[in-house]
């Protein structure tokens, strides 16, 4: 490293004992991405069944999903996952740390992955499901067939980013002590005291994991883009 | 029980306090081809609409091989029926739309296959073995695999009336299907309703091409606010119309 020895600022850079506990982060960060994973997954089916209901005319499906995603998008993440690990079990509900986290994120990636499926499924011509009934498909079906997969590669741009930042959330796992990458980080931060080097050294695999994900997301873009 | 492939009774339809069908009444037989015309807003595309229930309808009824479309009776209170039911008599008719309405993230062979494997429960041998069958048909073979995006409007048309087709319906319904198309391709998709017509398919035809319509059809039905104003043969309708008002539109319309 480049920067070992060197003096910045007033400050003298040794990563050697960040690197020592590089395993722990890289721990970390699977913990991280195992969390945004199941978190998304449950949150992508909430989200799609919240969209439906976002766009059916019928007050009774429309308005409780709307409720909802608006609770959800005006309450910080972090009171979120506060409330849920420790007030739930207050009245019963009780979850490990993990399990809790995964909940409570998954009910906020519903709501968010909600809107973005709702924008999606507004902007598909309302003729392809006129034919879809034509034909004699029922609505289930025109929804599995047509609908979704033509809603998917609408929102691709969108559902990146808020998949990148759905990811990133995560960080705030650490306030339940959950030993994900942020939380390995302050703890190596407290048994070494070398603070930059772990927060730059955390950062940066925050920073190479989300691009990584943007290529991912990206190749499949590509992949389902519809030649023309 | 009659033996009319369509039969429609006082057919009665309304947007809110707009009435746009204002007691229609036509029956059809087997084989039958029949265009409607008259200008626009007079109720034609939405009669063809209520055939297959994309429209709802507040009065009057419509049967086809005698068995009543969309509502029932029950204890003297009208029903809609359950959406199953309503999806299987849409099978019924087949129809194609003024825009394709192909499903763009299908080639054109899943355009014709996904009714055949999702309604007619074919495997999906068959279903393409019929789906490349219809597409040589409308004269689209080599075809199969491009996607709607890179086929002409003609050639869209063409997928979509194939994709109608191939589910055997007993009528089609063509709404208004070369109205979207650059001049010189609607012959193209004209041609191809010509020779279903001529292999004895029923069909209803709403169009603004007159000179189709007077080759193509049997009847002719010019329909005027709602209601139907004059019906008869191609021959009488537009070179002896009865009424005023048929007279003038044929006289506005390219028919001539």
């Amino acid at each position: 490293m480049v920067w070992n020895g060197e003096r910045f600022m007033g400050y003298t850079l040794n990563f050697a004992a960040v690197w020592r506990s590089f395993d722990l982060l890289l721990e970390g960060l699977a913990l991280s991405l195992a969390l945004a994973f199941a978190a998304i997954a449950i949150g992508a089916v909430i989200g799609l069944f919240t969209a439906f209901c976002l766009i059916s005319k019928n007050g009774f499906i429309q308005r409780p999903a709307g409720t909802y995603v608006t609770i959800i998008r005006n309450t910080p993440i972090l009171v979120l996952v506060l409330f849920t690990y420790f007030a739930l079990p207050q009245i019963g509900f009780r979850l490990g740390k993990i399990e809790s986290f995964v909940f409570t994120l998954a009910l906020y990636s519903g709501a968010y992955l909600a809107e973005v499926f709702r924008a999606g499924l507004l902007s598909i011509p309302g003729g392809l499901r006129e034919a879809g009934l034509a034909i004699g498909l029922t609505e289930m079906q025109i929804r599995t067939s047509i609908i979704a997969p033509l809603m998917l590669r609408n929102v691709l741009p969108s559902l990146s980013s808020t998949i990148i930042s759905l990811f990133k959330d995560t960080s705030l796992a650490a306030a339940i002590a959950v030993p994900e990458l942020t939380f390995e980080a302050r703890k190596i931060n407290v048994e070494t005291f070398r603070v930059i080097e772990t927060w730059i050294v955390a950062s940066c695999l925050y920073v190479f994991t989300c691009s990584i994900l943007a290529a991912l997301m990206r190749a499949v873009e590509r992949r389902l883009s519809l030649p023309r | 029980m009659s033996n009319n492939l369509l039969e429609i009774r006082d057919l009665h339809k309304s947007y809110g306090d707009v009435e746009v069908l204002k007691g229609v009444d036509c029956t059809m037989s087997q084989g039958d081809v029949i265009s409607i015309i008259g200008s626009s807003g007079s109720g034609k595309t939405t009669m063809l609409r209520c055939i297959n229930m994309l429209e709802e309808f507040q009065g009057g009824s419509i049967s086809i091989d005698g068995q009543e479309i969309g509502y029932e009776t029950v204890g003297g209170e009208r029903r809609r029926k359950k959406e199953k039911e309503i999806a299987r008599q849409r099978a019924l008719t087949g129809m194609a739309f003024q825009q394709f309405n192909l499903f763009p993230h299908m080639t054109a062979a899943r355009n014709v296959m996904l009714g055949l494997m999702k309604v007619k429960r074919l495997s999906k041998e068959e279903a393409r073995a019929l789906a490349e069958k219809w597409l040589d048909r409308v004269g689209l073979r080599g075809r199969a695999d491009h996607f709607p995006g890179q086929l002409s409007g003609g050639q869209q048309q063409r997928v979509a009336i194939a994709r109608a087709i191939a589910m055997n319906p007993r009528l089609m319904l063509f709404d208004e299907v070369t109205s979207a198309l650059d001049p010189e391709l609607v012959n193209e998709v004209l041609q191809v309703i010509k020779a279903l017509a001529q292999d004895g398919m029923s069909m209803l035809l709403v169009t603004h091409e007159m000179r189709f319509a007077y080759e193509v059809s049997n009847r002719v039905i010019f329909m005027n606010e709602g209601r139907i104003g004059e019906e008869g043969n191609p021959r009488e309708m537009f070179h002896k119309p009865k009424s005023e008002r048929l007279a003038e539109f044929l006289k506005t319309s390219s028919f001539g």
